[in-house]
């Protein structure tokens, strides 16, 4: 009751300003054994303690709550008002880019990296990379699948640059606003003490999508297993920075609707890697058959023809 | 203002100066003058201006007559003639094909706006049309470089053919991303020049791969 009292608390600003000058008085409130707010760094076994540290304990969230409420005040018709997604610098931007790519257990990207500075900048280009590499990768490893092939034609398959751009925009953007529907209606039916905005939700979608860029590229070598061991790797990988990200703002909900959530959502991120390889990439072991015919005239790729019958 | 309460215009100071304003000082919009001209000096100079940058585009220096006077009648002609000289490949299957016409064009403009509009919001201070005249115009390498690749496969195709398009391609891609990054590079705010540099890096680079991967039917 008193951590629900004193979240409820939270709300207003001159009783944060309180909190914040307090830090102390919340956190012997909130937690039933008594941690110090100064033990951030210890091995803590649950990673959810030191986030509810990191969020509640410390007065650094609450001031940059307030910060992040006050910091994009220019109307939306402004310029100014979409300069506010692109304030990043570049150590700011590679380092969101090494988080996502080593997640380290029990950090929130979101909180670690992102800390209430969303940016556009990162979810927009690392997608339009993402799907000029699968285009173009697909496109490489074809040809290197069929080169020795009489029968074969080289096409630049410039119609799937159309599809992987679809496909990869429409994940990165529908998919975190079907998920920031779900944790706000979550949100109104329980307290929950973690809450995402919507920025920061493609925020870390946009970034946990960082891992496929190197994977596309690899992805060219035609061996089925080398392809499905790079696909699990970064699977994880990137899985791994949604759940640490996500579960503690479903944790505090139904334990089923909790694990149904993550699992929604892995199974979306794989179902986008597995999508991306079966369409974009031919299987390495797909040979077609060569038409036996009567020996015609084969026109080869250097313009001079192949007369297989004597002359 | 108690100090002006008792400033007073006295009845005898007589009011002088003209009213009307000098027409045809120095303004630079020098509309009026070249109104009568005829329309082959009109057509002239701005071929001229056109021609200078070509110029500028080839021996990259940071001279600001690119960036001051900007017209979009290099991009232009420069994105029609790329967008032409990608037809003809592979053009029969309808699936697998090269590029369509409309699809270069919407990527050299669309791709260019966007740019633009990135550097814009990460606080460059260069304006809108200007940023797009240099991009376009530093389009011109790869021009080049597709009009070297249609004359080498006009000789026929194979390794060397491919090995000497690889060779043009990516020298004329490296030029194009040089050249605008030369003049585009002052503009932007020093601790965010990488996140300017790198999308104008991939548009010239999908520049490239369309051309490099244009294989006559």
């Amino acid at each position: 009751i008193a951590c629900l009292v004193m979240y409820f608390f939270a709300e207003f600003d001159d009783a944060a300003n309180l909190l914040a000058a307090n830090p102390d008085a919340t956190t012997i409130s909130i937690d039933e054994p008594v941690e110090t707010p100064k033990n951030q760094h210890s091995r803590l076994p649950e990673p959810g303690r030191e986030e509810d540290d990191e969020l509640l304990g410390t007065d650094d969230s609450d001031k940059t709550e307030l910060l992040a409420g006050q910091k994009k005040s220019a109307p939306f018709w402004t310029f100014e008002y979409y300069q506010t997604f692109f304030d990043v610098d570049t150590y700011q931007v590679l380092d969101r880019i090494k988080g996502s790519v080593f997640p380290v257990p029990g950090k929130n990207f979101v909180r670690l990296y992102i800390r209430s500075n969303p940016d556009l900048y990162g979810p927009f280009w690392i997608c339009a990379t993402l799907v000029f590499t699968i285009a173009v990768s697909g496109n490489l490893s074809n040809f290197f699948i069929h080169l020795g092939k009489p029968t074969y034609h080289y096409v630049p398959e410039f119609r799937k640059v159309s599809i992987a751009a679809t496909t990869i925009y429409a994940y990165a953007w529908l998919v975190p606003l079907a998920l920031w529907g779900f944790l706000m209606w979550r949100n109104s039916k329980v307290m929950n003490i973690v809450s995402y905005s919507f920025l920061e939700i493609v925020c870390v979608y946009g970034y946990s999508l960082f891992i496929y860029i190197p994977t596309a590229i690899l992805w060219i070598i035609p061996q089925k297993v080398v392809r499905w061991v790079l696909m699990v790797f970064s699977l994880c990988l990137s899985g791994s920075v949604l759940v640490m990200t996500f579960w503690p703002a479903v944790r505090d909900d139904n334990r089923r609707i909790a694990v149904a959530t993550v699992a929604t959502i892995l199974l979306l991120h794989a179902l986008l890697a597995v999508g991306c390889l079966a369409y974009f990439f031919d299987a390495p072991e797909l040979d077609l058959p060569a038409p036996v015919l009567p020996e015609p005239i084969i026109p080869a790729h250097n313009g001079t023809t192949i007369v297989t019958k004597s002359h | 203002f108690p100090g002006l309460a008792d400033v007073s215009i006295s009845q005898d100071i007589p009011v002088e100066g003209e009213i009307t304003v000098p027409v045809g000082s120095h303004s630079p919009d020098e509309d009026y003058s070249t109104l009568d001209e005829p329309v082959k000096d009109t057509i002239l100079r701005d071929l001229k201006a056109v021609g200078k940058k070509f110029v500028h585009v080839m021996y990259p220096k940071k001279s600001s007559a690119l960036l001051r006077d900007w017209d979009l009648w290099g991009p232009l002609v420069l994105c029609v003639s790329l967008a032409l000289m990608l037809q003809g490949g592979s053009a029969d299957s309808k699936d697998d094909g090269g590029p369509q016409f409309a699809e270069v064009f919407v990527i050299i403009w669309f791709g260019a706006v966007v740019i633009t509009l990135n550097s814009k919001l990460l606080g460059g201070t260069i304006s809108f049309f200007q940023s797009l005249c240099v991009l376009g115009y530093c389009v011109m390498p790869l021009t080049v470089a597709m009009l070297v690749c249609r004359l080498v496969l006009l000789a026929g195709g194979g390794t060397i053919s491919f090995i000497i398009r690889l060779i043009v391609v990516g020298a004329m891609f490296g030029w194009s991303t040089l050249a605008s990054t030369a003049f585009l590079a002052d503009s932007q705010p020093p601790n965010r020049k990488a996140l300017v540099v790198y999308p104008i890096f991939l548009f010239y680079f999908v520049i490239s791969w369309m051309i490099l991967t244009f294989t006559p039917q």
